[in-house]
């Protein structure tokens, strides 16, 4: 059994007008999404802003509440369990949120973040909640000179760290990571992910990891699931998802990694227009009005997720239908980012122009 | 504390290394504070005020016509070394009765701060946190309250109950606390989706400790910088309904009532209501000296 196990997880939120607050309009944010994670496992959800994946991991940890599918969480379904044992259950996740600094309370000590969910949920007091607290903080690398000082006094990367100790201190088993590293320094990114990396080793942790930036997915998922107004369109195994996309928005996303030679920038500029409204959301297949490769049964058919290939699909385009080209794009748009920090040299890359044909260019 | 059984809780530390953020940021929030010399003046203002209104019976230089007492012997006198600031028409010393009326505006503005925080932060933390239906009742009463200009519901409550100081203090709670409602309500509503309240929410931690611990905190800063802008207006009102005949009764010494008092005798007996007037100039100029410092130091808009 997996560890977590979502299955056609839908979350609308009504918008509310008037005096009655009668409901005038629906978001679809996320709809009938399923996905798993095993244990000690890494499942990445990667996507636009408003593409949905922060209503899902929203509603993992009960945030919002949704209105059809389940959520099994070690062989329970959440959404079916009594309030009280609801709660229980969930101390068995966690969450380090994006912004280091708005996810601590300004006018707690680290001692009293740290100790919140211990008095809280473990009912620990007196020696025993000291020495777990230290435990703690050694575990993310801080020490007893940090205990009585406040959140504003802390670099991003140490705020980072003090929010993964309080997340680590009722022992979950899943950690939900929203963005954790994008407001912090590259530096600091890397340190960030090598303490998660070996948090996620001796502790068998499970990461669900929410992130848009697609270099440190590949590094640390070992899942992907792709999401895009509110449905996952392709998900599986990183390197089959990162080497073999099948979805054109996973290839588009994978491709429009910036990058900063003038020349590059036409083959990464692989999307145009924004994410349409939620609120109204195209029929068919949601990415229909974006997409290169549109089908007429694509604006009539919403396309099923279904395991094609070694991952999950849902996509009119036949297993057949060539996307080497796009993939070749994607590769290289990603080879030059991932390799090299953007903008130091532009030069020293090789020149994609060559190897793509001209066609898809000008589609794309 | 200090049962050291293990070296870790040798490194705990004293109270004071536990709070040494809080000193330090009170220590830098006061050193902000005291170099606006204008709000330095206020605070000494106030602090002369209370120690003039708990020591009234002994500087004033007559106690019993401070307290009411008359002496119609010495009518209208003017000012002189004997009655420094004259006698009004009830031969009543004005020096001492304006001491001892610093008593009634400093006793009723901090019973109506205390009350208004009393019922409007709590209030306004659960309505903006919790929401829903809650919220929309009590903001839909706020409103009801917010629809009159508040010194006319104000006089029409005492006018209701009878014109008394305590009266007065009632109905200036009953106006002030929708203005403290909304206020923390607005911070409350901001507040309920920053990640560290989703984070306490995640981690279990009840809803009423949540307002109490995460919301209700964050949300003082402007609170607190409101109270000390309205101490001032407080102190106006009383005065006014006094002055208007619906506070402070006769022989009590309020300043609005004696302002009101010597109107008869404005042209000829000039220091019957020029003194408690300036008496109410003076304490409320102070008051909002001291609310502009503490809104530099304490609201974030304003910070540089």
């Amino acid at each position: 059994m997996p560890l977590l196990s979502v299955s056609d997880l839908t979350v609308h939120f009504n918008i509310r007008r008037g005096l009655t607050r009668r409901s005038i309009d629906v978001v679809h944010a996320a709809d009938e999404v399923s996905f798993s994670l095993e244990r000690g496992g890494t499942l990445a959800l990667v996507g636009e802003s408003g593409s949905g994946k922060t209503t899902v991991a929203h509603a993992i940890l009960g945030l919002n509440k949704p209105q059809a599918g389940s959520i099994v969480f070690r062989d329970r379904d959440l959404l079916c369990l009594p309030k009280r044992e609801r709660r229980a259950a969930r101390r068995g996740m966690q969450v380090v949120f994006q912004d280091p600094y708005s996810s601590l309370n300004p006018r707690m000590t680290v001692h009293d973040l740290v100790a919140e969910p211990l008095r809280v949920g473990s009912r620990m007091q007196g020696d025993e909640l000291r020495e777990r607290v230290l435990e703690l903080l050694e575990m993310v690398g801080l020490g007893t000179q940090h205990l009585w000082r406040r959140p504003h006094e802390f670099s991003g990367g140490q705020c980072q760290r003090i929010a993964i100790a309080r997340a680590l201190a009722l022992s979950p088993d899943l950690v939900v990571l929203d963005e954790p590293t994008s407001a912090l320094d590259v530096s600091v990114q890397a340190r960030i992910l090598t303490l998660l990396h070996r948090l996620q080793r001796e502790l068998t942790l499970s990461y669900l990891f929410i992130a848009h930036d697609l270099a440190v997915v590949e590094s640390v998922a070992s899942q992907v699931a792709v999401m895009y107004l509110g449905t996952i369109v392709e998900s599986g195994p990183t390197e089959v998802i990162f080497n073999d996309a099948r979805h054109p928005y996973t290839l588009a996303l994978l491709a429009s990694v910036p990058s900063p030679d003038p020349e590059h920038r036409s083959e990464g500029a692989a999307l145009s227009g924004d994410v349409p409204s939620a609120i109204h959301p195209p029929g068919g297949c949601r990415f229909h009005p974006r997409c290169a490769f549109r089908m007429d049964v694509c604006e009539r058919e919403a396309p099923p997720l279904v395991d094609r290939r070694g991952r999950r699909l849902a996509c009119h385009l036949p297993d057949s239908f060539d996307l080497s080209a796009e993939q070749e794009v994607a590769r290289l748009a990603r080879a030059t980012t991932t390799v090299e920090e953007p903008g130091r040299r532009p030069s020293a890359r090789p020149r994609p122009t060559t190897e793509v044909p001209p066609k898809t260019r000008r589609r794309w | 504390m200090e049962m050291r059984r293990t070296p870790i809780l040798g490194m705990w530390g004293s109270y004071r290394t536990r709070h040494q953020a809080a000193f330090e940021e009170s220590r830098y929030s006061l050193r902000v504070f005291l170099k606006d010399r204008l709000a330095l003046l206020g605070v000494c203002l106030i602090l002369a005020t209370i120690i003039v209104a708990v020591a009234a019976p002994w500087i004033a230089p007559y106690p019993d016509q401070g307290r009411g007492a008359s002496n119609v012997k010495e009518r209208l006198e003017a000012p002189s070394r004997a009655h420094p600031f004259g006698t009004d028409a009830s031969g009543r010393d004005v020096l001492s009765r304006v001491i001892f009326g610093a008593r009634i505006p400093l006793m009723i503005s901090s019973v109506v701060v205390a009350a208004v925080l009393i019922i409007g932060v709590p209030l306004g933390g659960i309505a903006g946190y919790i929401g829903g239906w809650i919220d929309e009742l009590v903001m839909r009463i706020t409103d009801i309250f917010l629809a009159f200009p508040a010194l006319i519901l104000a006089m029409a409550l005492v006018a209701f109950l009878g014109p008394s100081l305590r009266n007065v203090a009632i109905a200036l709670v009953i106006t002030w606390w929708p203005w403290y409602t909304r206020l923390v309500r607005g911070m409350a509503v901001s507040l309920r989706q920053r990640p560290y309240v989703l984070a306490a929410r995640t981690m279990g931690v009840s809803q009423w400790t949540i307002i109490r611990r995460h919301v209700l905190p964050n949300a003082l800063g402007p609170v607190v910088v409101q109270v000390s802008l309205d101490v001032g207006t407080v102190i106006l009102e009383v005065a006014g309904l006094s002055f208007i005949g619906l506070g402070a009764r006769p022989p009590q010494p309020e300043w609005g009532l004696m302002v009101s008092e010597g109107r008869e005798y404005i042209l000829s007996e000039w220091w019957i209501s020029t003194f408690p007037g300036l008496a109410i100039f003076l304490l409320v100029l102070a008051c909002n000296l001291v609310g502009d410092g503490l809104r530099d130091v304490l609201d974030p808009r304003t910070k540089r």
